[in-house]
């Protein structure tokens, strides 16, 4: 008696749903596990990871702040994923599109012009995007792996920013702390919601992932990059061009994520610092496969990893947890979905050895 | 016709073997029996069940129910190294080796316990001639045609002096003077003792080499007979259930316009492991139907890939479409221009497996069924479109939403030629119509060949099959090695010339300039 | 010339954590299995070395932890990859976040920990040769490890029947099955090997090199071997020469800054990372070299029959 993974005829629909309700379930449950062996009341750690941060208003408020640029970056990730593209360097671009926009904002200092806010935004896109062009260019004219040239250039933009806030754009008035001035009020996202830290870069998330919706589901350049991600000598016997499709690819993530730079020093940080990002740029990668690559379950994924982003500095505060324990959940719960994935195109079976159908068999035909 | 003293304990006897698969039963209480020195066929059409039960021999797979008996004895086979140790031998239909591992390191990964390599290569050398199968033990098997791999997977098991040879569908990578050559090897295994499990689909082969057959269809059994006694016409009964279906083929009529013409085509294989194509000229008519014959691996990949477009060309001018020099276009640019593609793997390149029958229409059909409006695609055009090609080519499947894998190969092909076929296109190029295909939906896609060449379209097909192409073309050339031969009309050839010009040996075929220039001249008086 | 020394040093002991993580994934591709995963598993191997040299007081005692640690974690990729048929790439990226997490999260304790540092061996007489004497025979037990291991790995692939179907797995598993070898287990193993070895890489780091724990502190090296498997083209005389290489190009930022270089410190760090993309540029730019070279089944799944 033993189990067996079998294959289904036809891949099980509910299961694409349930998948990651499993994966985000045995999660929790790990984390119960987690923090009893820690010596915590798991009850009461489960109660400050998910319940307090909703709680109140600015709870909330957090929460959505914390999942736009998630939802973001998600978005434009997922569409590079489908087509097998893989961006991995967001952060690295989300660095790249802070410097392009915060750039404006320090040079337009004192200069108060309405509508410089949207051109910090295409700044913002734009630095993104042409950090996301160079794993794209190489790929397309060297074959070199976009794995790995997006990633190497994610610690040289955090380095490119470090020199940054050291040298040239140091505010002299900052008593040599590495930062940058303080972006002017006008420039900055108005808040959305008086008294929280919510601004206006919420909205730009969603216009985002709505975009986003509409080009994966519904346009043809979207199925074009579809079918590349699903069998690419398709795509090249259709005259996909897969060169298109490594440019989208890689510029939709770049572009995103250069937003999403934008919007954390345009908002909530308010200037340069060498550390603009608890790591978004990865935790988008998660949200992208939890969100099933679909702009819908992005949005929904997005606030599950937001809510851990929140828990994670609750359990810091309340149950003096290291905040390191939000990247070991964030860790988790992609290998859960992964595992639950599993089911989507295999079922669990009960496998009766042969022998025993076999010595039946034989003993009839004797 | 069994020699009644030698009535030997058979060398393999299978009993109700049963083997089920979650969306189809592959085998349904299959007997089969084998003498020693018996070369015995296993007899169907693709699907039927043979690889299966070959996969059952060789212990790759296990049967739900059934008994195996070797030499009176029951057995069990676990897997394929305890297949080798009972004496049992098998030359896979897709081979089974690794190509950038030379001839010996091939042949020592197959024979279990093998540690000195020079040995080895002696070993292989001597029994390769032994048998009329000369091999180099040292190349590498990357660089070996299709023919040679073929030895060195007959070689590796005959290195292991086995009691029962089991060949999967082997002579579809021969040349039929090749084939001539293994069945003198068969043959003079078989007057050692060695009984021979013969899986092919192909009647004539059968009648000339197999002195026993069992006849598959749909998993079971449908019948035993001698095949020297026996008629082609009578096996397909056995193996299809009704006669063989011929196609209505009426004459071409002449004087077509050029529609397709390729002039002096060399091209350097993007796959290191392929084969360059060489000063290729081909023209095609409209209302005419022109086969290439080749054994796989001779430079059909290549010329497919240039025709299509899906590599395109450093020239525009080697190939012109209805005039225009196309060579540099992409598949859609030449789809627009009136051309059509049916190509030789189905899923993953025809269509994409997971997608639906509709969002695959939309992989090629997307311009002539007006699919995309305003850059977003039409959802009830798709449909549409694959709901008319499923009645119009009677797909066999759950409608326009059914995944394309969930389609059996003849469905899908049926499916992927009436799409290209509704497009009206102005040239069509098919690769390997039928392969895998059962005989019915085979026959429908010749028929529906047939008759869009008489609606005017010129077609090109490419095909291993020389059956099919006798039976469908008005012209035949031959590809072989990169270089493609004249053209004739298949009324004035047969098989035999065919054979002889697949090893390259067409008149007028030199490797020097003198030569080039007069096959130039051959095909100049042909267009 | 005596100034060249501590750099030659320097400059093999910096190498020797890339030797360690590129050679295991060799083997682990050589099979046709690609984790992404390197850095988390070094991180683990990092951590986890550095509990246990701090628990036992002994550095073999950590480096045999940090080969366990790396081999654990292959283990999860190797379950959900090779048995539970998950997407290679995917499965690689999650297990480098989910090892950068697990190795902050329990390295917590440690971080304003000390290690003594470890003393260098030279083998008596080796050692005095001039020049070569204090580079190749006055180093860490560990490094003359990697030597040995190299040595080992090619041996493997190339004169041994076990490495001969390891290879055969990687090019073709079907033919491979054909003929009944078991490719999941040969899989499994190459891979949990992968997995060891680059938590000896990690546990190196935090042990000897430098030793101390830090989060992250594998800085990108992960990532750097697996490029350096590309670079080398599959061949394990070049995955050790292209890991002294950046080794090189690490010492050089801290050279250039100790000789009052002018270069901003942010420009000389980010040359390892510059020198990464464009050793892979030059690599591929041939499509038919790595054609050639990788092997054929490297990153897609393996459905074994029914």
């Amino acid at each position: 008696m033993r189990l067996k993974l079998e294959a289904r005829p036809v891949p099980s629909p509910a299961m694409r749903y349930l998948s990651p309700l499993l994966a985000a379930a045995l999660t929790v449950v790990v984390g119960f596990v987690v923090f009893s062996a820690l010596g915590q009341n798991p009850l009461a750690a489960f109660r400050a990871f998910f319940i307090q941060p909703l709680s109140s208003t600015n709870g909330i408020a957090e929460l959505l702040l914390k999942a736009s640029p998630l939802m973001m970056i998600a978005t434009g990730l997922a569409v590079g994923f489908r087509a097998n593209v893989w961006n991995i360097g967001a952060e690295g671009q989300l660095i790249a599109g802070a410097i392009a926009g915060g750039g404006v904002a320090l040079y337009a200092e004192g200069m108060g012009a309405g509508g410089l806010l949207a051109v910090m935004v295409v700044a913002g896109a734009l630095g993104g995007m042409v950090w996301a062009a160079i794993p794209a260019f190489l790929r397309t004219r060297f074959n070199a792996s976009e794995i790995l040239t997006s990633l190497m250039l994610t610690y040289v933009a955090a380095l490119l920013l470090s020199y940054l806030v050291h040298e040239p754009w140091r505010d002299p008035q900052g008593f040599n702390f590495p930062q940058s001035k303080m972006f002017d009020d006008a420039l900055l996202f108005p808040i959305l919601v008086e008294t929280t830290r919510l601004n206006a870069s919420f909205l730009v998330a969603l216009a985002v992932v709505a975009a986003g919706w509409v080009f994966i589901n519904k346009s043809f350049l979207g199925y074009q990059m579809r079918v590349a991600g699903l069998a690419d000598a398709a795509a090249r016997y259709a005259g996909f061009s897969a060169k298109r499709t490594i440019w989208i690819g890689m510029l939709a993530g770049g572009g995103a994520a250069g937003i999403a730079g934008l919007a954390e020093v345009a908002g909530p940080i308010g200037q340069l610092t060498p550390s603009i990002s608890p790591g978004y740029g990865f935790a988008a990668i998660i949200v992208a496969f939890v969100g099933r690559l679909n702009p819908a379950g992005i949005l929904l994924a997005s606030l599950l990893m937001s809510l851990l982003y929140l828990g994670g500095e609750q359990a810091q505060i309340e149950l003096r947890l290291p905040s390191a324990i939000t990247g070991l959940f964030q860790g988790m719960l992609l290998f859960f979905l992964l595992g639950a994935d599993v089911l989507i195109n295999y079922r669990l079976r009960v496998v009766r050895p042969v022998h025993a159908a076999a010595a039946t068999a034989a003993g009839k035909a004797a | 016709m069994q020699d009644a003293t030698a009535a030997a304990t058979p060398r393999l006897s299978l009993r109700g073997i049963r083997k089920a698969y979650p969306s189809v039963v592959a085998n349904d209480g299959i007997d089969l029996e084998v003498v020693p020195g018996e070369i015995h066929a296993v007899l169907g059409e693709n699907g039927a069940g043979k690889s299966t039960l070959m996969k059952i021999i060789y212990g790759v797979a296990t049967p739900d129910a059934g008994e195996i008996r070797w030499e009176g004895r029951p057995v069990e086979i676990a897997n394929p190294h305890a297949a080798r140790s009972l004496g049992i031998g098998m030359v896979f239909q897709h081979f089974s080796l690794f190509e950038t591992l030379t001839v010996t390191e091939n042949v020592a990964l197959a024979i279990d316990g093998a540690k000195d390599l020079a040995a080895l290569a002696r070993r292989i050398e001597e029994v390769s001639q032994r048998y009329g199968l000369p091999l180099d033990p040292r190349r590498l098997v990357h660089s070996l045609s299709v023919g040679e791999r073929q030895r060195v997977e007959i070689v590796r098991c005959l290195l292991q002096q086995p009691k029962l040879l089991i060949m999967d569908e082997p002579t579809s990578v021969l040349t039929p003077q090749a084939v001539l050559k293994l069945f003198e090897t068969l043959r003079q295994l078989a007057s050692e003792g060695c009984s021979i499990l013969y899986i092919s689909h192909k009647l004539d082969e059968i009648k000339a080499l197999c002195t026993g057959a069992t006849v598959l269809r749909g998993g079971k059994v449908t019948g035993n007979c001698d095949p020297r006694n026996e008629t082609a016409s009578s096996m397909a009964r056995l193996m299809i259930g009704k006669d063989l279906p011929v196609c209505a083929h009426a004459e071409a009529t002449a004087g077509g316009e050029p529609r397709l013409v390729v002039a002096g085509l060399s091209h350097k294989s993007d796959d290191p492991f392929g084969t360059d194509l060489e000063d290729v000229h081909l023209t095609v008519h409209s209302g005419e139907i022109v086969g290439i014959a080749g054994v796989s691996g001779n430079g059909q990949q290549e010329l497919l890939f240039a025709l299509s477009g899906e590599e395109p060309l450093a020239e525009p001018f080697p190939i012109r479409l209805l005039g225009a020099a196309v060579g540099r276009m992409h598949p859609g640019r030449r789809r627009k221009l009136g051309m059509g593609f049916v190509p030789e793997e189905r899923l993953g390149r025809g269509a994409v497996p997971n997608m639906s029958l509709a969002e695959n229409a939309l992989l090629t059909a997307h311009r002539a069924g007006e699919m995309v409006r305003g850059g977003l695609v039409r959802a009830d055009r798709t449909t549409a479109f694959a709901r008319d090609c499923i009645e119009k080519f009677t797909v066999k499947c759950g409608g326009p939403e059914a995944e394309a894998r969930s389609l059996s190969g003849g469905n899908l092909q049926k499916f992927i030629v009436g799409r290209e076929i509704l497009q009206a296109p102005q040239v069509l190029v098919v690769a390997q119509p039928t392969w895998g295909v059962d005989v019915g939906a085979a026959a429908f896609i010749r028929q529906a060949l047939i008759d869009l060449r008489n609606r005017g379209t010129a077609i090109l097909v490419i095909s291993e099959e020389l059956d099919e192409l006798f039976e469908i073309c008005d012209r035949l050339a031959v590809i072989a090695k990169g270089r493609l031969s004249p053209t004739k009309r298949t009324r004035e050839t047969n098989v035999e010339e065919i054979g002889v010009w697949m090893s390259g040996l067409w008149p007028g075929a030199h490797t020097d300039d003198i030569g080039s220039s007069t096959l130039k001249a051959a095909h100049a008086a042909q267009a | 010339m005596d100034a060249l020394v501590p750099i030659l040093v320097a400059t093999l002991a910096a190498g020797t954590p890339l030797v360690f993580a590129a050679l295991g994934e060799l083997v682990t591709e050589k099979s046709g299995v690609l984790n992404l995963g390197v850095e988390g598993m070094m991180l683990c191997g990092a951590i986890a070395g550095f509990a246990a040299t701090v628990a036992s007081g002994s550095v073999w005692v950590g480096v045999l932890a940090g080969m366990g640690a790396g081999a654990a974690t292959a283990l999860i990729f190797a379950v959900l990859t090779l048995t539970l048929q998950a997407n290679q790439v995917a499965a690689g990226l999650a297990l480098s976040i989910f090892g950068v997490g697990l190795s902050a999260f329990a390295g917590k304790p440690f971080e304003s920990v000390a290690l003594p540092s470890p003393q260098a061996f030279g083998i008596p007489g080796l050692a005095d040769i001039p020049l070569v004497g204090p580079v190749l025979f006055a180093q860490q037990p560990l490094v003359y490890v990697s030597w040995a291991l190299f040595g080992l790995v090619s041996w493997f692939l190339y004169r041994s029947r076990a490495g001969l179907v390891l290879r055969a797995v990687g090019e073709s598993p079907t033919s491979a099955n054909a003929i009944g070898y078991p490719v999941i287990g040969i899989r499994y193993l190459a891979t949990l090997f992968g997995g060891a070895m680059a938590g000896v890489g990690g546990a190196y780091l935090s042990v000897i090199y430098t030793p101390m724990w830090v989060e992250n502190m594998t800085s990108g090296r992960g990532w750097i071997a697996l490029a350096l498997v590309v670079f080398a083209t599959w061949r394990p005389g070049r995955v050790l020469a292209g890991a002294y290489l950046f080794g090189g190009v690490t010492i050089a930022q801290f050279f250039a800054q100790g000789a009052g270089a002018a270069v901003s410190s942010q420009l000389l760090s980010s040359l390892p990372y510059l020198a990464t993309i464009i050793v892979l540029v030059l690599i591929s730019r041939n499509l038919n070299v790595i054609r050639l070279n990788a092997p054929m089944s490297l990153g897609k799944s393996y459905h074994p029959d029914g």
